[in-house]
């Protein structure tokens, strides 16, 4: 081998093939087995997880129903200048009337005129209406449609409705986009809704602020427990613990509910007020259904993946560094403030990164205690997929939602630096 | 020991008590007097209390009883950072997100030192441990005896005129830890700093200390230079403690002065100086140092009293041998030869006699 070795050609194993090849073939049987082994959970996260995603972020930009259900008109209305003010040519009459007729035989000319509601509403009643109709249409002999159309429905004859069908024939559109940032297309391309119908952007930066909030609420009140706990001898530290851990083991719903009880009007913290005389009977605080009481409930649900991170990284700072910043001069506070808390800031990180990203998405508790001021993005989303049925808006929403999460947790590595962070 | 200890040392433990639980002393009355410029060392076992006179010092931890005064003035109700000493952690502590400037500049920061006062005082710290080229690293970066040096650095920049050690070369190996005891001791002594060390490790103790005290059972059982400590322990718990020691027990015969007869257990008589036994009739443990046995008879003096042994073992071990003996009934009896070209190396089963000046044997009390 060695004088093979001399020659600079491959390296060989003791029968003669190459030394990598061989190296290869007998890792390979490690690298398969290995792969077997987490198969099943990679197909799982696959399944559930990777697919369900890439499909929902799909649905935020699919549009192929205009073109499936509308092929001719679709490419009729190609030529139409939307801007001319006119009406679009008999052509285009006739093809939609052809389309409508094969529509309205499959039944799909409803299910395009929900689409094209959520752009331009009213138009869903123009495709119903006509839908009817539609099905005696003699598209050969038949005629001249465009009259005809205006005749069955006087929507035919407004050119806005017919941009709405042009805008949103090409099978991937920017609109859903546009409608989760308060926008939609006018005549002159993007343009902001007027203010009366801004929802979204409003609800996206209440949502930020609010989960900030908490994130602060909670570092201020993890910050002391867990340096008790990490200070604490071992036993009285594992009790104390348990009632850190005992919220996990009680249902989530349960807790929200318990705030409830606690804040509502009628609630036991009010009560207590007006007894002891600090609130009028005929005033009392209005704590719940709104950002305070979300505030409140979701700081006491996401107090613990504050305190855990915290915990563990204290744990492991040895109380000499105090002493020895004391014995060199230091007060109490300078040795704790120069000392301890820039040790303790892998903690915060990751006790802070956790809280927000929880709480960002987080939709059980605003959906019960946040009243319509308290509510969040979230909240949105989930009527969209259960309510309005518009899972191409839910989809934009839920896409800008993970696009801002990913955006905070780039900045975050920038600045803080993900190594940084310790969960334990 | 009771006796109260004299006004004018710089550091003064007076009739000091500690107790944690309120039911057991770790500290009895302790009376301590460290000169100014001193360099001494506590030395005991784990749980005998040294490392608590240290917290005592330091402010860590309250005395229950007594005084302590540093330069004169009563320091036990002044919180730790306002006494100005310096301290040397087990575990260096040097603080982790700070680069070694960084560590230095605190002390200098907390006093609001000037930068430019402040840069330059670093960098005489920093050179004076060898350590000038390292200011920007991170602790991290540094091996275990860079720092130890950047913590002994950073207890001595701010200038105090009593520095403390915790067991500061524990972590170290055999080496740099031999190598860093001399550069401790030359520090202390070519900067006048009064050091108090504390040390589980007699070595360290004998090598660097200008007086060493020994604690046990939260006493200090002997406060003495090394070599007094080593050649002439007060107690058999010193002479077991300090070095290697041979014991034989026994009862004292007679007393002459200076000088006394004990009877071992087997009824073979020896020599002794009396320590600190009384009177006759008392039980004794006689302390024999390996090195000061003497077999070869044309050495001994004249009279001595001489025992028979039996050779159990011979060890070589370079520049001694180590020989193990019966000795009155003891299996543990060991003496230690330089190796030189006339000594005989004895054989294991062989019969031989040997004996020792009485200075060197000293009755012990049991």
């Amino acid at each position: 081998m060695s004088d093979m070795t001399d020659t600079g050609g491959p390296v060989l194993a003791a029968d003669g093939t190459p030394l990598k090849r061989s190296l290869a073939r007998a890792l390979r049987r490690q690298k398969m087995r290995a792969l077997m082994l987490i198969a099943p959970l990679l197909l799982f996260i696959l399944i559930s997880f990777i697919l369900p995603v890439a499909d929902m972020l799909y649905r935020s930009v699919q549009n192929g129903i205009v073109t499936e259900t509308l092929p001719r008109s679709v490419v009729a209305l190609a030529d139409w200048d939307a801007n001319s003010g006119d009406l679009p040519s008999e052509a285009v009459f006739a093809a939609m009337a052809a389309d409508l007729k094969d529509a309205a035989a499959a039944k799909t000319h409803t299910k395009v005129g929900t689409r094209l509601n959520y752009e331009n509403p009213g138009i869903s009643s123009l495709f119903r209406k006509t839908g009817r109709k539609a099905k005696k249409f003699d598209v050969e002999n038949g005629g001249p449609w465009k009259e005809a159309l205006i005749d069955i429905n006087k929507g035919w004859g407004d050119p806005d409705n017919w941009r709405t069908i042009q805008t949103y024939s090409p099978p991937v559109t920017a609109g859903y986009f546009l409608n989760a940032v308060d926008m939609r297309v006018g005549p002159d391309g993007a343009e902001s809704r007027p203010e009366s119908e801004q929802i979204y952007m409003n609800l996206l930066k209440r949502t930020l602020w609010m989960s900030l909030t908490i994130t602060v609420c909670c570092i201020l009140l993890a910050y002391p427990v867990a340096w008790i706990l990490a200070n604490l001898p071992m036993r009285q530290a594992n009790m104390l613990m348990i009632l850190v851990l005992l919220p996990f083991w009680t249902s989530l719903l349960v807790r929200t509910s318990a705030w409830k009880i606690l804040l509502q009007q009628q609630g036991v913290i009010n009560d207590i007020l007006v007894w002891i005389g600090l609130v009028d009977d005929s005033a009392r605080l209005v704590i719940i259904n709104n950002q305070f009481g979300t505030i409140v409930a979701m700081t006491h649900i996401l107090l613990p993946f504050m305190i855990l991170p915290m915990y563990s990284v204290m744990q492991t700072i040895p109380p000499t560094y105090l002493r020895a910043a004391k014995s060199l001069g230091a007060t109490d506070w300078t040795a704790f403030w120069r000392v301890y808390f820039p040790q303790t800031i892998p903690g915060i990180g990751a006790g802070s990164i956790l809280v927000f990203i929880l709480a960002i998405g987080y939709y059980i508790t605003p959906a019960l205690v946040g009243g319509t001021k308290g509510t969040f993005i979230s909240n949105q989303i989930a009527f969209h997929i259960s309510s309005s049925l518009n899972w191409g808006l839910a989809s934009a929403l839920g896409a800008i939602l993970l696009a801002v999460v990913l955006v905070l947790y780039w900045a975050y590595d920038k600045i803080v630096g993900i190594d940084n962070v310790k969960l334990g | 020991m009771a006796e109260a200890v004299s006004d004018d040392g710089f550091v003064v433990f007076d009739r000091v008590q500690k107790s944690y639980d309120g039911e057991t002393l770790v500290v009895k009355d302790l009376n301590l007097s460290i000169a100014k410029g001193e360099f001494l060392t506590m030395l005991g076992p784990s749980g005998s209390g040294k490392t608590t006179c240290l917290m005592m010092l330091a402010g860590f931890e309250t005395a229950t009883h007594g005084d302590i005064r540093l330069g004169g003035q009563p320091i036990n109700n002044i919180p730790p950072h306002k006494r100005g000493i310096g301290m040397v952690f087990q575990n260096y502590a040097l603080f982790p997100h700070m680069t070694i400037a960084e560590n230095l500049a605190f002390p200098l920061e907390v006093r609001k030192m000037g930068k430019s006062e402040r840069e330059e005082k670093i960098k005489r710290a920093l050179d004076m441990v060898e350590m000038g080229a390292f200011g920007g690293r991170r602790p991290s970066q540094l091996s275990g005896g860079q720092q130890q040096r950047i913590a002994l650095a950073r207890a001595l920049v701010f200038e105090p005129e009593l520095v403390l050690m915790d067991e500061p070369l524990g972590a170290l190996d055999k080496q740099l830890r031999e190598k860093m005891q001399f550069e401790i001791t030359d520090l202390a002594h070519n900067l006048g700093i009064t050091t108090v060390y504390v040390t589980h490790d007699q070595t360290e103790a004998l090598t660097m200390s200008d007086n060493v005290a020994v604690f046990d059972d939260g006493r200090i059982q002997q406060l003495a230079p090394p070599d007094l400590l080593y050649e002439k322990p007060e107690n058999s718990f010193v002479a077991q403690f300090i070095g290697e020691n041979n014991t034989l027990e026994g009862i004292v015969t007679e007393i002459t002065g200076d000088t006394c007869v004990v009877r071992l257990d087997d009824g073979e008589e020896l020599d002794a100086t009396p320590i600190n036994v009384s009177k006759v009739g008392e039980r004794t443990k006689v302390s024999i140092r390996p090195e000061r046995v003497e077999y070869n008879k044309e050495r001994l003096q004249e009279g001595a009293h001489t025992l028979k042994a039996e050779v159990l073992e011979f060890i070589y071990m370079g520049d001694i041998f180590r020989t193990r003996l019966r000795v009155a009934g003891n299996d543990e009896f060991i003496i230690k030869t330089r190796n030189a070209p006339d000594v005989e190396r004895l054989q294991p089963g062989q019969q031989i006699e040997i004996g020792w000046l009485p200075q060197d044997c000293r009755a012990l009390d049991a």
